[in-house]
């Protein structure tokens, strides 16, 4: 065959561009389809309920995944970062995928129980309220809306859940009972973001959030709770910064960086405990305060430690005492 | 098939295909239509990129639900993928095509109904997205309905093209010609594939893919539709478009035989160098990594082509205005060339990705590369479809000076903000603790995020320069120019 009749023969030089073209997709795209070990499947691993099913559609709607991802990769900066590194299997339920490309945002693959639900009702509603910094759109909007659920059980039987429309309907109910009940433990933040009359209801912001806490929790619930650093330090029980004003201004940083979102001005409280207290949850004394900032407390303290390092978070509890004796 | 021109035509209709031609048959009209189309979109694009860069610095202006970043964003990219570039690519590719074959369209109806139905099709596209109606697939996000608007389109184009080749009166087919019909079947392959999804409603629909194949397929789609949108056709106009505004014949044909199969082939295998360090399987990162570093070698096949072509002649650089925007564009191919298969590198990309250095990237192709060698296609096919020179040569210069300095503050800004915010993400103190929070990194930001602004302003004022122009230049007067421009055009003929 002369191949320079190729150039002389316009669907023969198509059909030619089809095949070299095909080689390259068949090996890196369709092969690896068919190949089990592509998508690995794990038990630990669940589908999303009815409610974050909904919450991650609405992620999608607003194109969260233009400044958000969700994959940690295996870095030792972007564990101490996040948390964990992303699994595949953590994915198996993903359709579509939501990676992402961009960190405008940080990564939320690790976001999941990380803060209470409050906190994410105030941040949604206006970001800028609690880090003057950030550059997220407020989306007071989702607060406004009810959950529209007229396709939900259409939507978990095309992603193949696993559960029919009476479990959706149980499901929805139960959610709703939860987020609208006066014990629920963010409901007083939850209603200043959520109009008057919707507070009976599930609104498209109670959906995000219920997605946002499912992010990273399976991985977090299959494996070990990890030791709580705190016990490596038990021997340095007192604090090497105690007193020490140039520490303490050191700490004011800190803490207006990492702990005000939460503690409050001057740890006046929030979403999360007073600090100026003598009754400390978790106990009052330096060590405890340090267990806590460090290897985090349930109920929503993250872990500081992996951030902050050892040194930071002793100058955090240098400021905390500072505020003590300011108080006094 | 195997018939060549030669024994396709009698003479007999040889000599009717001149006449239809001289007597405009010719489907300027329809190319008209879509530069103007692209240069609509273009400019719609840029006011929300403009929009959307002022965002970063102020978050205040996402002023309501269709607004906010993550939709407006969708419609930026959109909007200049499908409606600016894939408009210039239908008139370059309609111009080319009868050009290059010395044959009329063979179904100019079908053209004008691709008009219509692409400009609404982009409409549509950018109403429903605003609304939030997105599949999430970064370039892939319209929903099923339009992507079935999308392929009827696209099948609307390959049948000209194709129906064109195979009529054709020009027996050899040109490089450009062989990259068009790569862009055809590329096209039509990748975004059908990446698209395959299971309708829920009108406005909603799930991927067929889950997890770690839907990451493996969408980035195969939206590396190749950088490389059938961005590149084929582009590298298309730029063999056409450089010979022919300078007289002078294009540096190789053997290597523009090598440049292209090989970036044909090679392009396919390098999806997954968006996925380093993702859960997507270690060997199919590596076989991405491999494949984009060969690449470098037909990239830079087709970069040589166009420098020797100019070997001895440079000073047409100074003395047509149109070289330079050929030239400074396939220098910005090349650069972008080198720069995308370095990204891919594990190490840099653990360092790069998801950093503001990527977006840098993506910028110095679309506004360096892309844009240049489109609007110079545009000055050249308005100038010849209206008869008339161009309407002013120093407001050229200064688009091109314009869009030039814009889109280099534009880049290397970002460039610069991405290794800055890189190197933040993974600096450490002495006891392995991090130093700097992520609001640290966001925050140290905010002044190159300014400065790209002023580069994007910079460059919008360019592309506003160049879209009165060429409006100047393709405004017929009938009865004047334009009507004995075409008679003399039909006497040389």
């Amino acid at each position: 065959m002369n191949f320079n009749s190729l150039y002389e023969k316009p669907v023969l030089f198509a059909l030619a561009a089809v095949v070299v073209i095909s080689v390259g997709t068949l090996v890196t795209t369709f092969i690896p389809l068919f190949l089990p070990s592509t998508q690995p499947v794990s038990p630990l691993f669940t589908p999303y309920t009815a409610v974050e099913t909904e919450g991650r559609d609405i992620y999608i709607r607003e194109g969260c995944n233009n400044c958000h991802t969700q994959t940690v990769r295996p870095m030792r900066t972007e564990v101490a970062r996040y948390g964990d590194y992303s699994r595949p299997e953590e994915s198996a339920w993903d359709r579509p995928f939501l990676w992402g490309s961009r960190r405008t945002g940080p990564d939320l693959a690790r976001g999941g129980g990380k803060y209470p639900d409050a906190w994410h009702y105030r941040h949604m509603a206006n970001p800028q309220a609690m880090f003057d910094k950030s550059n997220m759109p407020a989306y007071p909007w989702l607060a406004n809306a009810k959950l529209d659920t007229s396709l939900t059980a259409g939507k978990v039987k095309v992603l193949g859940y696993g559960y029919d429309g009476a479990e959706v309907a149980r499901q929805l109910a139960g959610f709703r009972q939860t987020v609208t009940a006066p014990t629920y433990p963010s409901a007083q933040v939850r209603s200043q973001v959520t109009p008057a009359s919707l507070r009976g209801e599930i609104t498209e912001l109670d959906a995000l959030v219920a997605y946002l806490q499912k992010l990273g929790r399976d991985l977090k619930a299959a494996q070990k709770p990890p030791a709580v650093p705190a016990t490596a330090e038990a021997a340095e029980s007192k604090n090497p910064y105690a007193g020490n004003r140039q520490a303490e201004e050191e700490g004011e940083k800190i803490f207006k960086e990492n702990c005000r979102s939460c503690h409050g001005e001057k740890g006046a409280g929030g979403f999360g405990p007073k600090l100026v207290t003598t009754a400390h949850k978790f106990g009052g004394s330096d060590a405890d305060l340090f267990a806590s900032v460090a290897g985090g407390r349930p109920g929503g303290m993250p872990p500081f430690l992996p951030q902050l390092g050892k040194e930071r978070v002793w100058k955090a509890v240098a400021y905390i005492r500072h505020l003590e004796r300011e108080s006094r | 098939m195997g018939n060549g021109s030669g024994n396709m035509y009698t003479a007999d209709n040889t000599a009717q295909e001149e006449m239809r031609m001289a007597n405009g048959a010719r489907s300027d009209y329809i190319v008209r239509g879509f530069v103007l189309s692209s240069v609509f979109w273009l400019l719609v694009g840029l006011v929300l990129g403009l929009w959307l860069a002022a965002e970063m610095v102020f978050p205040a202006l996402n002023l309501a639900p269709w607004l906010a970043f993550g939709r407006l964003r969708v419609v930026h990219t959109n909007g200049l993928i499908y409606g600016f570039t894939l408009a210039g690519i239908f008139a370059c590719s309609f111009y080319m095509l009868e050009k290059l074959t010395r044959t009329a369209l063979a179904f100019p109806g079908l053209a004008k109904a691709q008009l219509w139905l692409f400009n609404i099709a982009v409409a549509l596209a950018a109403l429903s997205l605003f609304a939030g109606m997105n599949t999430s697939k970064e370039y892939s996000e319209l929903e099923w309905p339009l992507d079935i608007v999308v392929v009827v389109l696209w099948v609307m184009f390959a049948v000209n093209v194709m129906g064109t080749l195979v009529k054709r009166r020009e027996k050899q087919m040109y490089v450009s010609l062989w990259f068009l019909i790569a862009t055809v079947v590329t096209v039509a392959v990748v975004y059908i594939l990446n698209n395959l999804a299971i309708p829920l409603s009108l406005t909603k629909s799930y991927s067929a893919y889950a997890g770690v194949n839907d990451a493996n397929v969408q980035w195969w789609f939206g590396h190749n539709a950088v490389a059938s949108v961005f590149t084929f056709p582009i590298l298309a106009m730029f063999y056409y478009f450089l010979p022919k505004s300078t007289g002078l014949p294009i540096y190789s044909h053997r290597l523009s035989i090598i440049a292209f199969w090989s970036l044909v082939f090679g392009y396919l295998w390098t999806g997954a160098h968006h996925l380093m360090l993702t859960p997507v399987p270690e060997w199919i990162q590596t076989v991405a990594l491999a494949f984009s570093l060969f690449l470098i070698a037909p990239s830079w096949a087709s970069v040589i082509n166009g420098f020797y072509t100019m070997n001895g002649n440079w000073e047409k650089m100074k003395s047509n205005y149109l070289v330079k925007f050929f030239i400074l564009g396939i220098t910005f191919y090349g650069l972008q060339t080198i720069q995308g298969p370095t990204q891919a590198i594990r190490a840099l990309s653990g360092f790069l990705h998801y950093t503001e250095y990527i977006p840098g990237h993506v910028h110095m192709g679309t506004m360096g590369w892309v844009t240049m060698v489109i609007t110079a296609s545009m000055y050249f096919m308005m100038a010849k479809i209206s008869g008339r020179e161009i309407h002013s040569v120093k407001l050229a210069n200064v688009h091109f000076w314009l869009i030039l300095v814009g889109q280099l503050l534009f880049t290397v800004t970002l460039w610069i903000a991405g290794i800055v915010q890189g190197a933040m993400w993974k600096a450490t103190n002495p006891d392995g603790s991090l130093m700097y929070t992520f609001l640290d990194s966001v925050a140290a930001l905010y002044p190159y995020w300014t400065v790209r602004l002023l580069g994007g302003l910079l460059y919008f004022a360019g592309v506003a320069v160049f879209a009165y122009n060429l409006s100047m230049t393709s405004r017929s007067k009938p009865g004047t120019k334009w009507s004995a421009a075409a008679a003399a055009r039909s006497q040389a003929a």
